[in-house]
């Protein structure tokens, strides 16, 4: 994986210098149709058997959920909202995971060179030999998405099977739906296509059916075709607008290289001024000074 | 009054107290600096790597804060901002450029020195409750916006003190005789009545 990534990366985290960008690749994307969605949670299967990662028996909750939210072993998660549209029950089940933002948050508030990386096919991916599992990826994501793990203090997320994607393999997910909910391909054919999608279900009466693809984040690559665009919250909390926090991006933007000069500023600014200043001395008028 | 005696202006405990501070202070900016812009992520190799340096800061920065408290309780009362005080800060920019002789008198701690006291200690306790919001090998259970906020304002506390404690230290280097106060805790005579004279009267009153 790491030979075929490793120069396509267009974006690293704590690098002000560009990474090794020559070589060019198709954006992807993931396309989940949620209107064909039949909540089996094989794509959860698959996910945890392509990366041979197990998570611990929990408990019932009460609800379809399980488990009952992401965690460092559970990279993908199908959440299911019961809502009333129409005057009907309406089963609402979103498959929920890294969006793989063009411009992700993660990546602009990790602090550990090289700890996350997007490639230039679009993939955000953690570099857990480079995490020093200080969790300031989870202050940075809009969709509440990494987890730090308690055995290794690292951070884990959804790879988009990069290692997969990387030989021409579509993700473990997509390879395991049954109803072809989950597509993969180019983005642009992917956003064409839940286009068309969207359009599809407007004739079938989801006048506000849409394909969720936020330009608040520039975009990602996973992307949602919701029968209910309009009400994206009712998914499972889905933000209708995300972008990254003020307080991470303003922060991460501009302050912290000002803050940078302002504090080698006043060291030089000290130091100008003892050259141009001298020192103060004391007087004393029967012994020199020391 | 003698004049050639030496004037003693901190005990044993107060210098110690001081360097232990100024240690775990330089411990604390160094790993947290290299977290702060990739410029300075080399900081990391001082404290064995990036890992060793995440789970370190914190303890560097409580520890850091406890033994302040021993320096505040003890100092608090000298730095309490007084109406001479103002009088000194309108003339602190003649001071700066070099010309001292119009400086109003002051006691045991002028003007600056009072508000690098209070930068401090405002800045310690920001620093030190923003710090447990993310510090989530103890407290992982903090909703993400107040994670956010946070290091938003551990940082920006943070550039607060780095830049108090680069003119406290100027200040040091630049008043001739001042260091000693804490490597010997005497100054002398001379010193005081330059930069102290009103501490220096109350010092050498009784003798």
């Amino acid at each position: 994986m790491t030979m075929q990534s490793s120069l396509d990366i267009v974006a690293r985290s704590a690098t002000t210098t560009p990474s090794p960008s020559v070589r060019q690749s198709v954006e992807v994307a993931k396309l989940i149709d949620e209107s064909k969605c039949i909540g089996c949670k094989a794509c959860q299967v698959a996910c945890s058997q392509w990366n041979e990662i197990s998570d611990d028996m929990g408990t019932n909750v009460g609800v379809y959920d399980n488990p009952s939210d992401l965690t460092d072993k559970s990279w993908t998660l199908m959440r299911f909202t019961e809502v009333e549209e129409n005057g009907s029950l309406e089963w609402l089940i979103r498959k929920d995971g890294c969006m793989h933002c063009a411009d992700p948050g993660c990546l602009k508030a990790c602090p550990a060179p090289g700890a996350i990386v997007q490639y230039a096919n679009g993939i955000v991916d953690f570099k857990q030999e480079n995490c020093i599992g200080c969790g300031n990826c989870v202050t940075g994501c809009p969709f509440d998405i990494p987890r730090i793990s308690k055995k290794d203090n690292k951070a884990y997320k959804c790879t988009l099977c990069s290692d997969r994607v990387s030989v021409g393999l579509e993700p473990a997910c997509v390879k395991t739906c049954p109803t072809g909910a989950i597509t993969f391909g180019k983005k642009e054919d992917m956003v064409s296509y839940g286009n068309t999608r969207a359009g599809e279900l407007k004739e079938r009466g989801f006048k506000h059916a849409a394909l969720y693809n936020p330009a608040g984040v520039g975009g990602t690559h996973v992307m949602y075709v919701l029968k209910h665009g309009d009400k994206t919250e009712q998914y499972a909390g889905l933000p209708s607008n995300p972008s990254i926090s003020p307080m991470v991006s303003l922060w991460k933007g501009a302050l912290k290289p000002l803050a940078v000069l302002g504090m080698v500023g006043a060291v030089v600014a000290g130091f100008m001024h003892y050259m141009k200043v001298g020192p103060v001395e004391a007087k004393d008028e029967e012994k020199e000074s020391a | 009054m003698s004049k050639t005696t030496d004037l003693r202006r901190y005990d044993d405990n107060t210098r110690m107290n001081h360097w232990v501070i100024a240690l775990l202070f330089f411990a604390a900016a160094l790993s947290g600096l290299a977290f702060f812009h990739p410029s300075m992520f080399f900081f990391t190799n001082l404290f064995g790597g990036g890992v060793w340096t995440r789970i370190l800061h914190p303890y560097f920065g409580v520890f850091m804060c406890l033994s302040f408290v021993g320096l505040y309780v003890g100092l608090h009362r000298d730095n309490v901002i007084t109406p001479e005080d103002k009088a000194w800060l309108e003339k602190a920019g003649q001071m700066l450029k070099g010309d001292k002789a119009g400086m109003p008198p002051v006691g045991k701690y002028n003007a600056g020195q009072k508000i690098v006291f209070w930068l401090m200690t405002g800045s310690l306790v920001v620093l030190l409750l923003t710090g447990l919001l993310f510090w989530h090998a103890w407290f992982p259970d903090f909703p993400i916006w107040a994670r956010r906020a946070g290091v938003l304002l551990h940082a920006v506390s943070a550039v607060v003190l780095v830049l108090t404690v680069i003119m406290h230290i100027y200040a040091a280097i630049w008043v001739k005789g001042t260091v000693r106060a804490m490597t010997r805790g005497t100054v002398t005579q001379a010193w005081a009545k330059t930069n102290h004279p009103l501490w220096h009267k109350e010092m050498t009153a009784d003798k």
